[in-house]
């Protein structure tokens, strides 16, 4: 596969932007996936994930050919979510009340937790407490899990991606393992 | 709840990174079986991997792809034309071919289509016909090429018409020989033709494969 994509990764520096095109149908899912379990949230991280992807062709001529371009494409993809995730921390709280109401909070201002008709696969409530717990992970720690436990990658990868030393992710393992023990503790 | 040695947990973790050597695996296991809160710390974090792990994959949406081409920024037109002959190798033969051979045979063309006729003082031209006027004698032979001739008065001389008519007056009159090369070129013209049909059939199969 890393051939291919070196392949057209080249047509593309020459221009070419239908090579492009076939290695995002190589990595989208893969991208989108991370991009959800970051966000929890399909249309932000379609958002994002499609973002990831018109940066990675701007700045194609910066990747180094020598180097694992999944590698490259999860740091960009990763460093979005992180920046979206940031931006949006909220100053307010849910548990807020709505001024001018008594005793309705922020909660009641938020679109349903509902499934959607195209995440009914997801419908199964286990599922989504787990989205939810990660998505309640700070998101150095979130990134860590969402690589090492959803992408399967291996600790060396994710240091490149995240561009830490080795320690660091290690480090940010096993405080998100332990996060999310005594999050998912109830379960 | 937990009084065990916080090495303990960083033992656990290790073995989750399955970065423990097989002493210290044995340490950890020993210390587990001894003590209970540990066990169940570590069967926690067992069980959260296994509950983050089996969150299912899910796809990017339909059109994800197309929609991200259409955002980047517009390719070079010149990436465009190299693809599309590096995708029809044959075609990009064909175009050197016909640009080259076209350009050949246009100027061959060019040269031949050319009204020319060997001038003379006493002749009068009218459009593509070279009049030979009542009265009034030529001196010499006469070619008249892409034209016609109209013969009214004399002409000391041979006559060649080529790609064109003669017409003889009644009274005009021609002393030498009179040649039209018509057919002998009608004949070529049937020639160029007939491969130019020909080729064209081979680009049509050819499109017809594509």
């Amino acid at each position: 596969m890393e051939l291919i994509v070196k392949k057209r990764i080249k047509q593309v520096l020459k221009g070419d932007q239908n090579a492009f095109g076939e290695i995002v149908e190589l990595y989208k899912d893969k991208v989108f996936h991370v991009c959800y379990r970051m966000l929890g949230n399909r249309h932000e991280a379609e958002d994002i994930s499609q973002e990831a992807f018109i940066r990675a062709y701007t700045n194609i001529h910066t990747f180094d050919i020598d180097r694992k371009f999944s590698t490259w494409l999860y740091r960009i993809a990763t460093n979005l979510c992180i920046d979206r995730i940031r931006k949006k921390k909220p100053d307010y709280f849910l548990d807020a009340e709505v001024a001018g109401t008594e005793g309705l909070t922020m909660y009641s201002q938020i679109q349903t937790d509902e499934p959607l008709p195209e995440e009914e696969v997801e419908s199964m409530e286990l599922q989504s407490s787990i989205q939810k717990e990660i998505s309640l992970l700070p998101d150095k720690y979130r990134t860590v899990i969402v690589l090492k436990y959803i992408e399967e990658l291996s600790l060396k990868e994710i240091s490149e991606i995240l561009d830490l030393p080795l320690g660091t992710v290690k480090t940010r393992i096993h405080r998100g393992r332990e996060a999310l023990r005594k999050q998912l503790r109830t379960l | 709840m937990n009084t065990c040695p916080e090495e303990i947990v960083h033992l656990m973790h290790e073995y989750l990174d399955e970065e423990l050597s097989y002493e210290k695996e044995k340490e950890l296991k020993q210390h587990l079986q001894s003590c209970e809160a540990c066990r169940t710390h570590f069967q926690e974090l067992k069980r959260t991997i296994a509950f983050v792990q089996s969150t299912s994959h899910i796809a990017a949406p339909s059109g994800f792809t197309q929609n991200v081409m259409s955002r980047l920024p517009k390719e070079k037109k010149k990436a465009g034309m190299q693809r599309w002959f590096h995708n029809n190798p044959f075609f990009a033969a064909a175009a050197v071919f016909l640009i080259l051979m076209g350009g050949s045979l246009l100027t061959a063309w060019n040269s031949d289509d050319k009204f020319a006729f060997t001038n003379n003082d006493n002749v009068v031209v009218e459009g593509h016909t070279v009049v030979v006027p009542e009265g009034e004698v030529v001196k010499g032979d006469m070619v008249v090429r892409n034209g016609d001739l109209r013969v009214e008065g004399q002409v000391d001389g041979d006559v060649t018409v080529i790609n064109g008519e003669r017409y003889l007056a009644g009274a005009g009159s021609i002393t030498g020989q009179i040649e039209e090369v018509d057919q002998a070129f009608e004949w070529l013209w049937y020639n160029i033709k007939s491969a130019f049909n020909e080729l064209g059939d081979m680009f049509e199969s050819d499109d017809n494969n594509e």
